[in-house]
């Protein structure tokens, strides 16, 4: 079913109407396929979110800042506190990192705020029959950032410890350096290791998709309103009410995702900085 | 859930994004805010040595003021002085020269008198050479004698008005 049908006939059923709206703009085949929409969105928001910075950032000035420089310095100072409490070495690139995260994520988060089939109509206007608008609701996106950020919890431990003194660690702790240890000293500390991306991704991904999935099954509430029957009008006001109660709702889960994934990097990053 | 090769995109996208708020980003935000940090703690600084300054000041002011207060006083003191000396030293040359005057008008009556005297006295000879000159020719003659004393007493009656 196309979107421009979906205007005017609407979809068949509840089932076509959600799976529908999980359904990516898909290019290729196999692995080797990209999900077009999430791309886009995200180096849309990326753009956007850097750009503002940047607006700020290059018009920076010691003396009386701009009312939005003001904003952009809170955010960052805000962000390097937090960092700065958790992290104690060299921060200049692990605080830059946890502001991509925070600013980018909640952006991206927050379009899932937006009215549940306007992306899709706008992308109708253009052709295009699927478009998921939520980059974070892929897990993709997530896996994507979750896996950076394990490269980056590698960089620090061997800063930290170097390649030697890592891989002593791996093999040494956390039981001790009897030779019979060692492969269970290395299998506890892959699994440790692996399952920091694997729960920093699941975790944003989660949220994210059943977030947008109850946001659809709200909207399904109100799909019968044109029926014009009791049912229909209870379901409609049932969806006025509980959109707006889920969608503030979402604005807390929108943050505080946003936040968890930055604060849980930056803890990530200084615990490979620590010896054990 | 779907993996494929967005991941990868994904991964890339993340990395360019990180990369410019490491690069063009967070520098000169954190820079700003340092320094404006350092300004203010400067000004503040500044704003207390000010206020050491001011109270020096107001010290040093109140030690110029009493100084010039005191002098003043020593001024004022020797004005006083300076003017009952003046007032004596009138009053004693006024005097001074007041006996002068006195003794000088003394001196000129005292002249004035015997000067008079003199004349008087020349006076009185002449009167009574007149006199007995005229007595000496009533001898002989009696009963002019009354018409001479009377007319000598008239002569001096009308001498007197």
């Amino acid at each position: 079913m196309s979107a421009a049908e979906h205007a005017t006939a609407g979809p068949a059923n509840s089932t076509e109407y959600i799976t529908h709206h999980l359904t990516h703009l898909k290019v290729g085949e196999g692995f080797w396929s990209f999900h077009v929409d999430t791309i886009f969105m995200s180096v849309l928001l990326g753009i956007v979110t850097l750009g503002l910075f940047y607006t700020a950032a290059r018009k920076a000035t010691v003396g009386v800042p701009s009312k939005w420089q003001a904003f952009v310095e809170m955010v960052v100072e805000f962000i390097d506190t937090t960092v700065k409490e958790v992290f104690h070495l060299d921060r200049s690139f692990l605080a830059p990192l946890a502001l991509t995260i925070f600013v980018w994520v909640f952006l991206m988060n927050a379009m899932d705020l937006l009215p549940l089939d306007l992306p899709g109509k706008v992308a109708a206007l253009f052709g295009i029959h699927y478009w998921r608008v939520v980059p974070t609701a892929d897990a993709n996106t997530t896996f994507a950032m979750s896996l950076t950020v394990l490269l980056v919890v590698l960089f620090y431990s061997f800063k930290a410890k170097g390649a030697g003194g890592y891989i002593h660690e791996l093999f040494t702790a956390p039981f001790g350096s009897n030779p019979v240890l060692w492969i269970p000293n290395f299998v506890l500390n892959l699994v440790e290791l692996l399952s920091k991306p694997v729960s920093l991704a699941m975790r944003l991904f989660g949220n994210m998709y059943a977030g947008e999935l109850v946001f659809m099954l709200i909207a399904l509430l109100g799909a019968g309103v044109f029926t014009l029957t009791v049912g229909s009008a209870f379901g409609f006001f049932g969806q006025l009410a509980m959109g707006a109660v889920w969608a503030i709702f979402h604005i807390l889960i929108i943050t505080l995702q946003a936040f968890i994934f930055m604060m849980l990097t930056v803890v990530y990053s200084a615990m490979a900085t620590e010896h054990h | 859930m779907d993996i494929n090769a967005t991941l990868l995109g994904q991964m890339l996208v993340f990395g360019v994004l990180i990369w410019f708020s490491w690069k063009f980003i967070w520098p000169p935000l954190t820079k700003a805010i340092e320094d404006r940090q350092k300004k203010i703690a400067e000004g503040l600084a500044a704003a207390e040595r000010g206020q050491t300054e001011l109270q020096t000041a107001h010290g040093e002011a109140q030690v110029i003021v009493n100084a010039a207060r005191d002098q003043a006083k020593k001024i004022v003191d020797q004005a006083h002085k300076r003017e009952v000396e003046i007032v004596d030293e009138a009053r004693a040359t006024a005097l001074e020269e007041g006996k002068r005057i006195v003794d000088g008008s003394r001196q000129d009556a005292a002249q004035e008198k015997s000067r008079a005297r003199d004349e008087l006295r020349k006076d009185v000879a002449s009167l009574a050479v007149a006199g007995a000159s005229r007595l000496l020719q009533r001898e002989i003659d009696p009963k002019a004698h009354a018409d001479l004393i009377e007319q000598l007493a008239r002569e001096i009656e009308g001498a007197k008005a």
